[in-house]
């Protein structure tokens, strides 16, 4: 009796169990992302921009930590401060004065290097159209299931970024180049992080879906350094990334803090700046991301024993016979997203106007100047 | 119509000119001075800042711990130098090697157009050391340069001591990006022109010297030290070089902001900084600081070993240390640690110094003035040149006055080139005589007076000078349009539009020397005619005169140093500074005796000319 009451709770169990399975499996792939991408970029060189070379080491110090391999992470950096010869510690990049930390370390892999570093080859990178003869490391291979941690640092402006000092990108390229990527279906979901002067007008323009975007200053603010060392004798880091770096310190792979947390990094009162974010085109609540989405390549793995069927068996279909007033249907593509319903626009205005007081006052100074002219006798010519 | 072809309104224009033309004349002299003497009023200049971002802000820690050492080395070079009474080539080469620098030397020799009374002789021969710090990682494409004279007697020991302290120091460190050359110079400006001519592969002023063995790359920037005393209370800077010319503000930013940082007190023109600008003594002490720039700018002189770099377009300044009697004492380990931070710094550099000005005035060494705003001072002055050569060009086109019978018109015929050229061509002549007379002559002048070859040279000159004065009455023979109206009305147009350009181009590459040569001539230029007072105008002319100017100049340079000398001294100041100032011009090609002999001399002789025209 007990033995047929244990062997039906289990038989129920396992019933509920498959369906459980069945359920799980469905929620697996109806999850957002699969693999992770990081576009990290410096755009300044010369020696007194080390810092700008320090944040970007220092983001990619946490993103390899978290878990993205160097395959998955496009490193460009326009300037080689490790090396330069006037580097005190040769072959080192501290991010923290009295240099505590080494962000350089030893397994650095810098994809995009000097000279190469152009506006032209940030666009390629993003939108995949490269020649045929680069390299895998130097392509972002990204499908519509990457979520993508994009950074930016360097000098910029209201509406600009600065290239190595001979050419800028503007905040309505970058908007088009995600747009292009959307459009090819190159992302699922983007992090778009830049700490520069006037880092918030580079979001302003954003205009496709699925983009969170954080900058350490408004318009008309600064970005400001950090510490300079006195040894080195350099700025180390930016305000904004030297706390951004010490609160990514924190997480590990496992950590469920959210970007509501990232929201909250650096406040005024310690990088004098406003830092600011942007989430109207994300379609999920900041809430519910994890930082380790885009920072970090949390794997979801399930084990289980069962076979699932992912999908229906397949069935012969008969051939319908074309039929005469088969109505052709003019196929046309369905607006995947309707992109003006998620972000507020206003109503278009009508082209055509009725006239309004001017008009009619100007048409009634013509008549008036007619039958002046030529008399109340015309009227009769008119009506 | 429009304004200058209206007939009318042509001649109420003209008419305007000519009536009004004296007072708006003296209306500009006296704004330009007004302006000149406002440059130095705090509220109009403008506070110095670092313009150069790889300079940035000063953020390195400097650790030079070897004052003391620097010290001993001092003490060994003067004996050393005592022993062979000259320089100690071999025991510097030898402590250079020490220090593991790569060391040349380079020797070279000069014959000496006249000797002065410094070198007493007619050669001069001497051998520069330097040492090349390579950089340890950089390719060898730039260099700094750290020199300090070799002097005789006790001067500069400290500074040789303190390079050699530096470049012990300096070879330890794997920060530099640039070769650093230490060099040690001696005749001062002799050795150094040698070395820059050897290190440029140019010969301009006829030097002989052996070519340099070891080279770093371009030249960046460079300093020199000048140090005589263990302990100093402040340091100077000194920027004025050959032929007025200036090295890039950055340098002197760098220099201030280095003095503020390590707390030493900085001077320029030897004078400390006041702070209370709006009082009558802290304005005249900035007008006098800026008076001295201008005059030793005007000179045309290199102030320092530093002047001669800058014709190679590399930025240098001369610091020299000062020991007063003040209390506090700066002892050398901070002073080396000062100049440790300055090349720190010039390490960073990418490009040469060029974001900051090139041409400016120093009022005090937190405060400078542009070109942009004192150019409108001299251009005040020359504005009334031009509109004196207008007013002599209306009175030359309008027609004649008509006398009864028409005999009056045919004397006044156009007087021709003949009336113009004769007295061009003469002045030019006493020109090219004051220029090559002195040097050429200066034996036969020795001969039969009894003065030393300097004195020589600057009696000479100053005999050509007086026999000028001479020229009218001599000339009238010659000239043929004599005594026409017409004729010093020609002659003063070319003359005024001669002094007009001379003086333009002047101020372009040296601004004092044009401005105070357009103080003196102006006026004298403008208000000349035939028919002023003669003797009354005669004293005011000489008094007026370059050479004068220069007498007056000595007075009031000696008295702004807070020097004042007596007129016998004064006199063989005066004469010292000619020859210097002819010297200079053999040596190393400065430019202000052949200005001054060539074209200010005649333009001035055909004011002469004019003023003896009847």
């Amino acid at each position: 009796m007990k033995l047929f009451h244990l062997f039906s709770f289990f038989a129920a169990y396992l019933v509920a169990d498959s369906s459980d399975v069945e359920n799980s499996v469905g929620q697996f792939f109806s999850s957002g992302h699969t693999n992770n991408w990081a576009v990290l970029v410096c755009t300044s060189r010369f020696w007194f921009n080390y810092r700008h070379v320090a944040n970007t080491l220092s983001v990619y110090r946490s993103v390899k930590r978290l878990g993205i391999p160097d395959s998955h992470i496009v490193l460009m950096l326009a300037d080689d401060m490790a090396c330069n010869h006037r580097n005190p510690k040769p072959a080192t990049v501290f991010s923290h004065k009295n240099m505590e930390l080494n962000v350089y370390g030893d397994d650095v892999e810098v994809d995009y290097r000097g000279y190469e570093v152009t506006v032209e080859n940030f666009l390629r990178v993003l939108t995949g159209r490269l020649p045929l003869s680069t390299p895998r490391s130097k392509r972002l291979l990204s499908d519509d299931r990457s979520n993508i941690l994009i950074y930016l640092t360097g000098h910029g402006g209201n509406g600009f970024l600065k290239f190595q000092d001979s050419e800028e990108i503007s905040n309505v390229e970058l908007a088009d180049a995600f747009e292009q990527m959307w459009q090819k279906r190159r992302y699922n979901e983007l992090l778009f992080i830049i700490d520069t002067c006037q880092g918030a007008s580079m979001y302003e323009r954003f205009y496709s879906p699925n983009i969170m975007a954080l900058a350490s200053s408004q318009v008309g603010e600064d970005s400001l350094s950090h510490q300079p060392d006195l040894a080195i004798g350099v700025h180390l880091m930016d305000r904004y990334t030297f706390y951004l770096l010490e609160f990514l310190e924190d997480i590990h792979p496992a950590s469920k803090a959210n970007m509501n947390d990232l929201f909250k990094v650096c406040p005024k009162s310690q990088c004098v700046s406003t830092p600011g974010h942007r989430t109207d085109l994300f379609l999920r609540d900041p809430g519910s991301v994890l930082i380790t989405d885009f920072f970090g390549s949390v794997r979801k793995v399930e084990i289980t024993t069962e076979a699932i069927n992912l999908t229906d068996p397949i069935q012969q279909q008969e051939e319908s016979s074309v039929s005469e007033d088969a109505n052709k249907e003019m196929y046309s593509y369905v607006d995947q997203l309707p992109v003006s319903e998620i972000i507020h626009q206003k109503p278009k205005q009508k082209d055509w106007h009725p006239p309004d007081g001017f008009i009619l006052g100007l048409w009634t100074l013509i008549l008036l100047v007619f039958f002046k002219t030529y008399g109340i006798k015309h009227l009769k010519h008119i009506f | 119509m429009g304004l200058l072809s209206d007939p009318n309104r042509r001649r109420a224009l003209i008419s305007m000119l000519t009536r009004l033309n004296a007072p708006i004349c003296m209306l500009c002299y006296c704004a330009g001075v007004c302006w000149f003497m406002g440059l130095a009023f705090e509220p109009f200049t403008l506070r110095t800042y670092m313009s150069e971002n790889a300079m940035g802000s000063t953020m390195v820690e400097e650790r030079f711990p070897a004052g003391e050492r620097a010290l001993a080395t001092a003490r060994e070079f003067a004996a050393h130098k005592k022993k062979v009474g000259g320089m100690p080539v071999d025991w510097l080469v030898k402590t250079m090697q020490a220090r593991g620098l790569e060391v040349f030397t380079q020797s070279f020799s000069r014959v000496l157009p006249f000797p002065d009374e410094n070198k007493e002789r007619y050669i001069v021969k001497g051998t520069n050391v330097y040492g090349i710090l390579r950089a340890p990682r950089a390719p060898r494409t730039e260099a700094l340069v750290l020199s300090a004279p070799c002097s005789p007697g006790d001067n500069n020991n400290q500074a040789v001591g303190l390079l050699l302290g530096l470049a012990h120091y300096f070879r330890n460190q794997i920060y530099w990006a640039k070769d650093i050359i230490f060099l040690v110079n001696e005749h001062d400006l002799i050795g150094m022109q040698a070395w820059l001519e050897g290190y440029h592969h140019t010969n301009t002023t006829g030097m002989k010297w052996t070519p340099l063995q070891g080279r770093g790359g371009s030249i960046q920037a460079a300093l020199s030290l000048e140090l005589s005393s263990d302990v100093i209370t402040s340091l100077d800077i000194v920027l004025e070089g050959l032929n007025g010319q200036l090295p890039n503000l950055d340098l002197a930013n760098l220099f201030y902001a280095f003095c503020q940082k390590i707390g030493v007190l900085c001077t320029i023109q030897g004078r400390l900084q006041r702070n209370d600008w709006d009082s009558v003594s802290g304005y005249s002490h900035a007008v006098q600081t800026m008076m001295l720039m201008v005059m030793k700018q005007a000179s045309g002189r290199p102030w320092g070993d530093h002047g001669l770099f800058l014709r190679y377009h590399i930025e240098a300044a001369t610091i020299s240390g000062i020991n007063s009697f003040r209390q506090y004492k700066t002892d050398l380990t901070t002073t080396g640690r000062l100049v440790e931070g300055m090349y720190r710094k010039l390490n960073n550099l990418l490009e040469r110094l060029h974001q900051s000005y090139f041409f400016y005035l120093m009022p005090s060494l937190t405060h400078f003035v542009s070109i942009g705003y004192y150019m409108p001072a001299f251009g005040l002055l020359a504005v009334i040149l031009l509109l004196r050569a207008l007013d002599l060009w209306v009175q030359l086109v309008a027609p004649p006055a008509r006398t009864e019978d028409g005999i009056a018109e045919i004397e006044q015929s156009s007087p021709g080139v003949r009336s113009v050229l004769t007295p061009l061509i003469i002045s030019h002549l006493t020109g090219a005589a004051l220029y090559l007379m002195p040097v050429h002559f200066q034996e036969m002048a020795v001969e039969h007076f009894p003065v030393s070859e300097t004195e020589a040279v600057v009696l000479t000159a100053i005999a050509v000078y007086t026999a000028g004065l001479a020229l009218p009455h001599n000339t009238h023979r010659l000239v043929s349009g004599e005594g026409t109206e017409q004729g010093w009305r020609v002659l003063k147009l070319v003359a005024v539009l001669y002094l007009a350009v001379l003086l333009g181009c002047t101020a372009l590459i040296n601004f004092s020397l044009g401005f105070i040569l357009a103080l003196t001539m102006v006026p004298v230029a403008a208000f000349v005619t035939p028919d002023v007072p003669k003797v009354l105008s005669a004293i005011v002319f000489v008094i007026l005169s370059p050479a004068c100017t220069l007498l007056f100049s000595v007075f009031l340079f000696q008295e702004l140093q807070d020097m004042p000398v007596s007129l016998q001294d004064g006199w063989m100041l005066y004469i010292s500074v000619i020859s210097q100032g002819i010297l200079d011009h053999y040596l190393f090609g400065s430019l202000v005796y052949p200005l001054i002999a060539l074209m200010v001399y005649p333009c001035w002789l055909l004011f002469w000319n004019i003023l003896f025209w009847k």
